[in-house]
């Protein structure tokens, strides 16, 4: 048997020294005169062992880490290629706590096979939707989706075959399907792991979504400061054309689908899908008011499904196993998986994909580990930079749309990230506006403006500048920009600076200037 | 809102036949695609270190749009660079799970060590510094990009290890 050993080539690993790990390990293969296939797979997701090396041994895969370069030569003498023991060993990797204890639908192969081979990616399920999807009428394929009950994983929350289904209505000489990449929100990392560690997923998701609706052409618009996760999606996309996943005869059949790559250029507001689609166009990054709808005129004014990289990557799930499969995770109107990233100021760091209902205090504490730095957990902020804050006392929300929603927050992209007592949630808030000023695209007043004057108007609260009347104006400003914005930038930057105001009003209260003693 | 850097006013120059070849080189080759300025500009930006002005009349002028709009896409997008950067371009992420883990020091040393703010580059052109709202690396925090390399945890260790580098 052919020794293999995967070493992650996800960028989070890269970051943390994955290459040098490979370079090491390969020279130790050398010297030792030992023959190995070295895997450069995605990540599991469990970032706080990373770089997490497994063997595949006679008893299945065995795992060390963290590895650092320094610490091949000691697992090379402890046999580690047998499997052998070492103060680094994990044991099976599917018996590690953090990744047992997950329900692995849309990232099931990540961190599992090579990104790149599509045997492997058929030997673990792969192309079974998009097989099925050939096979029966494009109403179909949209009605199992919407049957599910998938919602838009970008953060709006929108039914996704109910997009799909407005865009295979509306008759059309031309459709697209443009898979929205640009994952610029702070704290959030899913839609980069599964584009470096299973890129086929998405692009099997997107050709069952061109089949769907009669789109024949998919654009993938993925921000420049991912660039391991451009050259993946291209590699990608290369190996499917040459199988014919992609091209005139999907699988055999009739469907033509194609997929292009395009990269950003360092706008965050194109996150927004009608800048997104202003921006493939070749204009600035400027939000288009809505109607018409992206589904009805999108692209080029064309019919245009644009959906996340995560909803689009849950497809090929539901279309294998079924709807009812995928509807029985999850609770209320949140049905399914949803991918959580915990980041920030916390132990066990890293990706989570569980059914929707766990509370907020389950992920940060018991899942977390609590914060890195020891301390106790202060704020938690859920849904990126435009999330809100959340206090310990709000701790027992169940992480679903809608209970997020009552509790003024949101879940957005699923992204948390974790501060401890050292946050000055002031200075956060401030941080929000200044964001908001410096990304908004400028078309709509209450952004544009709004945010500049929030920043002004919360220096004044820190300076002790009448902070009442200053806070009373910062509320009424929040007000204005979250119900007259044109997209979430503007809307929702409220949502970080209102909960950190009302949840913790002692950050914003005069700091008293001590009378000088004569 | 592009950002948009103090200096004189931005006025375009006829164009330089060199430089104009090979733009036009670049736009040959792409204009095929459908919304084709985005990767002409990526492109450009590539083989010159930056977007030189020259090239924005030809771009304008193959693409059958105005001046005034390529200008305005070209200013739109952070990445387009007006001059040149360094040799080596560092990128400190800012964004707010970083800072959770302490960023906003870790880039008040790398400042210091360099001499430079972020948006600026050495005297000698060694490096330039430039913030970034995320890299995707937040359960990794804090994090950088060295020349598109990707460093995470960084620490105080990592910071004299990158000023080492940049410095070589």
């Amino acid at each position: 048997m052919t020794i293999t050993i995967y070493i992650p080539g996800d960028s989070g690993a890269l970051a943390v020294g994955a290459d040098k790990v490979a370079r090491a390990v390969e020279r130790g293969l050398s010297a030792r005169n030992i023959e190995a296939v070295i895997v450069r797979n995605g990540s599991r997701g469990a970032y706080f062992l990373e770089p997490m090396v497994e063997v595949e041994t006679m008893v299945g895969r065995v795992a060390y880490g963290p590895v650092k370069a320094s610490d091949v030569h000691s697992l090379f003498d402890a046999h580690f290629l047998d499997g052998g023991n070492h103060p680094l060993a994990l044991g099976d990797p599917e018996k590690i706590p953090f990744i047992a204890n997950q329900t692995r639908l849309t990232f099931a192969r990540c961190g599992i096979t090579d990104p790149f081979s599509l045997d492997d990616f058929r030997k673990h399920g792969g192309l079974r939707g998009l097989e099925n999807a050939v096979a029966i009428a494009p109403a179909e394929i949209v009605k199992i989706v919407t049957e599910s009950g998938l919602r838009g994983r970008g953060g709006a929350g929108f039914p996704t075959g109910i997009k799909w289904k407005t865009v295979l209505d509306t008759p059309s000489d031309r459709k697209y399907i443009v898979c929205n990449a640009d994952e610029g929100d702070s704290a959030t990392f899913a839609d980069r792991m599964i584009m470096e560690g299973d890129p086929f997923v998405l692009i099997e998701g997107m050709a069952i979504a061109g089949i769907a609706t009669g789109a024949t052409k998919g654009y993938v618009y993925i921000r420049s400061e991912y660039p391991h996760a451009i050259a993946a999606m291209e590699k990608a996309v290369a190996v499917a054309r040459k199988a014919n996943v992609l091209g005139v005869n999907v699988l055999g059949s009739p469907n033509a689908f194609d997929i292009e790559i395009r990269s950003g250029a360092g706008a965050y507001v194109c996150g927004e899908e009608t800048a997104l689609l202003n921006s493939l166009e070749g204009k600035r990054g400027v939000v288009r008011a809505k109607p018409p709808l992206p589904a009805i005129q999108g692209l080029f004014g064309k019919p245009t499904v644009i959906n996340n990289v995560m909803s689009l990557a849950s497809v090929p799930i539901i279309m294998d196993k079924g709807a009812t499969f995928y509807k029985d995770f999850g609770l209320g109107r949140s049905r399914g998986t949803i991918p959580i990233q915990i980041a920030g100021n916390v132990k066990h760091g890293g990706l989570y994909e569980v059914a929707f209902g766990l509370t907020l205090g389950e992920i940060v504490d018991e899942i977390g580990g609590g914060t890195a730095s020891g301390r106790p957990v202060r704020a938690v902020q859920v849904g990126g930079p435009l999330g809100a804050y959340f206090p310990r006392a709000l701790f027992d929300t169940p992480f679903d749309y809608e209970a997020f929603a009552a509790k003024d927050g949101l879940i957005g992209h699923a992204g948390i990230t974790v501060f401890d007592d050292s946050a000055d949630m002031l200075k956060m808030a401030r941080f929000a506006m200044e964001f908001c000023a410096v990304e908004s695209c400028g078309k709509c007043t209450p952004c544009r403006i709004g945010s500049t004057r929030g920043v002004e108007t919360l220096d004044k609260v820190a300076g002790g500048i009448e902070p009442e009347k200053n806070l009373a104006l910062v509320t009424d400003l929040c007000n204005t920009m979250k119900f007259g914005s044109l997209c979430a930038l503007g809307g929702f930057t409220p949502y970080p600076v209102m909960s950190a105001i009302n949840h913790f009003p002692e950050d914003f209260r005069p700091v008293p200037v001590p009378q000088a003693a004569e | 809102m592009g950002r948009i850097e103090g200096g004189p006013c931005f006025i375009m120059q006829p164009a330089n036949t060199e430089i104009a070849a090979r733009t036009q080189g670049i736009i040959d080759e792409l204009k095929h695609l459908e919304g084709p300025l985005l990767p002409i500009l990526h492109e450009i930006q590539q083989e010159f270190g930056h977007v030189p002005q020259e090239t924005l009349p030809v771009i304008a002028h193959a693409l059958n749009m105005s001046r005034a709009e390529v200008y305005g896409v070209f200013t739109f997008y952070h990445d387009f660079r007006r001059a040149p950067a360094g040799r080596h371009v560092l990128k400190l992420c800012q964004a707010e799970a970083c800072q959770s883990m302490g960023s906003e020091a870790i880039a008040a040393k790398v400042k210091q060590a360099l001499g430079i703010g972020f948006h600026e580059t050495t005297a000698d052109g060694a490096v330039t510094l430039e913030p970034v709202y995320c890299l995707g690396l937040c359960a990794c925090s804090p994090s950088a990009m060295l020349d598109g390399a990707v460093i995470g945890r960084v620490d105080d260790e990592t910071i004299d290890e990158i000023v080492e580098a940049v410095r070589a």
